[in-house]
């Protein structure tokens, strides 16, 4: 388990493509892998869904409401507007 | 599974069903006995009962504090059966934000308060446009927002599911909650309509 994230905090989703490497149950969308974005929200701490998939003794994991600029993600849209996602603290790193 | 039940089920999808219960049944998973209660705690939920929720905090800020707090427990104070369903975020909508709801991996809805999704819900084209391109999709729908507005778009994609209580409109002062329940329909609930008088 990592230190909690406190709102406010900057953190980038790993880059990391694990359904190239063979089967895997993700919730971390493609369009944010290598993203930046802010943590809104501690949402609590859940079995990892990457293992209960499989049936595997799944961890807890932080679950955090992180907010992404509309306008970074897709290049288009309207300042200010933002995506809010539900992340794992395994998909997310500190700057 | 009994010749009878292996008669009926002729739908390829049926024999799945038939089969996949019989498997939870034999390793002590699920009983059929389970299987029906939770499909029918899932068959009563409805757009009735997220919007007996909203018109309830349009009128009671203690119980507008408690279910943006806790939609589960506010939900169940209302009486309705949260037993075994993920917990409920709710999103308030303000004069500054909107907020629409969308599931980009698969179809996470509030079924507990909102019942089934509607078809376009689980469509790969609104599960596309509203990430990208959401105000396109609120005006092709209708939904005009004031002046100003941030869009804040919301992708339900892990524990949570995400109910929206939006703005009570204007012209209904007065009303009983009854008849303010009675305009809130299931897409203001998520956010790709806004409820009027």
């Amino acid at each position: 388990m990592n230190a909690p994230l406190t709102p406010g905090t900057p953190v980038r989703v790993r880059d990391d493509w694990p359904e190239t490497r063979g089967p895997v149950h993700i919730r971390t969308p493609h369009y944010l892998r290598g993203r930046s974005g802010t943590v809104r929200r501690s949402l609590g701490r859940f079995p990892n869904p990457e293992d209960l998939a499989f049936a595997r003794p799944a961890p807890l994991l932080a679950l955090y409401h992180v907010g992404f600029d509309q306008q970074a993600i897709w290049g288009e849209g309207t300042a200010g507007d933002e995506i809010l996602v539900e992340l794992y603290e395994s998909w997310l790193e500190t700057a | 599974m009994t010749m009878a039940d292996a008669s009926l089920a002729e739908a390829p999808a049926e024999r799945l069903l038939v089969a996949l219960r019989d498997v939870l049944a034999a390793k002590g998973i699920a009983s059929p006995a389970e299987i029906a209660e939770r499909i029918a705690i899932t068959d009563a939920g409805s757009a009735a009962q997220g919007a007996a929720m909203v018109a309830r905090a349009w009128t009671d800020a203690g119980f507008r504090a408690r279910m943006e707090e806790d939609g589960a427990r506010a939900a169940e104070e209302m009486g309705i059966t949260m037993r075994g369903a993920p917990p409920l975020g709710v999103l308030a909508n303000s004069a500054g934000v909107h907020h629409l709801v969308v599931c980009t991996l698969c179809s996470c809805y509030p079924r507990a308060v909102l019942g089934y999704p509607p078809f376009w819900f689980k469509s790969a084209a609104y599960r596309a446009r509203a990430v990208r391109d959401p105000r396109g999709l609120l005006a092709e729908w209708g939904t005009h927002l004031p002046a100003g507005t941030t869009v804040r778009v919301v992708d339900s994609t892990a524990d949570y599911r995400w109910m929206v209580l939006p703005l009570r409109p204007p012209g209904t002062e007065g009303w009983s909650t009854d008849r303010l329940a009675g305009i809130v329909r299931a897409g203001d609930m998520i956010g790709i309509t806004i409820p009027s008088a």
